[in-house]
């Protein structure tokens, strides 16, 4: 399994950069791979969506679709869209040191 | 378009079918699109319309006959003839059906989804050869559609983007 350095902390990610153990997280991580995805400089809201993600992850076994998002994370879509452009869920996954969504939807 | 990376940039994809079947590709297509960050608009024609008609576009069914592909009760069962598809009632069963495995995968039913395509930034339009024929005025179609298109309008604002019929 390939390694790599962010924020200074060696992590386990797979080929796509998505780091595959969400304990390894920190928030110094989601700050370095939000500026690598040329996104932010992280917000309040942008943690909003980070935070429910890995609540939701941890407690449901996947991750969430952009309508349990709407839904029980109370994000608007748009907001979502505004906040995380040109793929949101893939890219907020990727920042909250969760796997890549798998689902179609 | 495609770019020099091979990356897809826009999709415009015509929505032609008015069952289930055949609105939900489209649908998914499109938001599909949006969630990989391409530019994605869905024109509906023919009976595709339904899709977007307020009040009809929740009363959308699977079609039970003339399927030779259809099985009940789930996708591995026994065939369902056209002439037993034809039974009142069962075409609105199976969409029940239908629609409770879409919601398990948090596929949401019509009216949402283009809520939710539309909110992602998808464009919704109608095409006017169609709206003309079937005698509709704007203000019968969802909030989301943003105008009624001829089809020389449609080919315009395609420009760059790949072109998918469903």
């Amino acid at each position: 399994m390939p390694s790599a350095e962010i924020a200074g902390v060696t992590v386990d990610v797979n080929e796509e950069g998505y780091l595959t153990d969400p304990g390894q997280w920190t928030r110094a991580i989601g700050e370095a791979i939000a500026a690598e995805l040329g996104i932010g400089p992280m917000t309040d809201e942008h943690w909003k969506v980070i935070d429910f993600l890995r609540k939701d992850t941890a407690e449901q076994g996947q991750v969430p679709s952009i309508r349990r998002i709407k839904k029980t994370g109370d994000i608007p879509t748009k907001e979502l869209y505004a906040l995380f452009p040109d793929g949101p869920l893939k890219k907020s996954t990727k920042i909250a040191g969760l796997p890549k969504p798998a689902s179609c939807i | 378009m495609s770019e020099a990376d091979g990356k897809i940039k826009s999709v415009s994809i015509v929505c032609s079918k008015g069952s289930l079947e055949g609105i939900y590709p489209a649908l998914i297509m499109a938001n599909g699109a949006r969630m990989e960050g391409i530019e994605a608009s869905i024109f509906f024609t023919f009976f595709g319309l339904y899709a977007i008609l307020k009040k009809f576009n929740e009363k959308i069914k699977i079609a039970t006959v003339g399927n030779p592909a259809m099985r009940v009760p789930d996708a591995k069962g026994i065939l369902l003839p056209t002439i037993i598809g034809a039974i009142p009632g069962m075409s609105t069963f199976a969409t029940k059906m239908m629609m409770k495995e879409m919601e398990q995968l948090d596929i949401p039913p019509i009216p949402e989804f283009l809520e939710m395509i539309h909110d992602a930034g998808g464009r919704l339009y109608a095409c006017k050869a169609t709206v003309d024929m079937f005698h509709l005025k704007p203000e019968d179609f969802c909030d989301e559609v943003e105008k009624v298109l001829t089809v020389g309008e449609f080919y315009q604002l395609s420009a760059g983007s790949e072109i998918i019929f469903t």
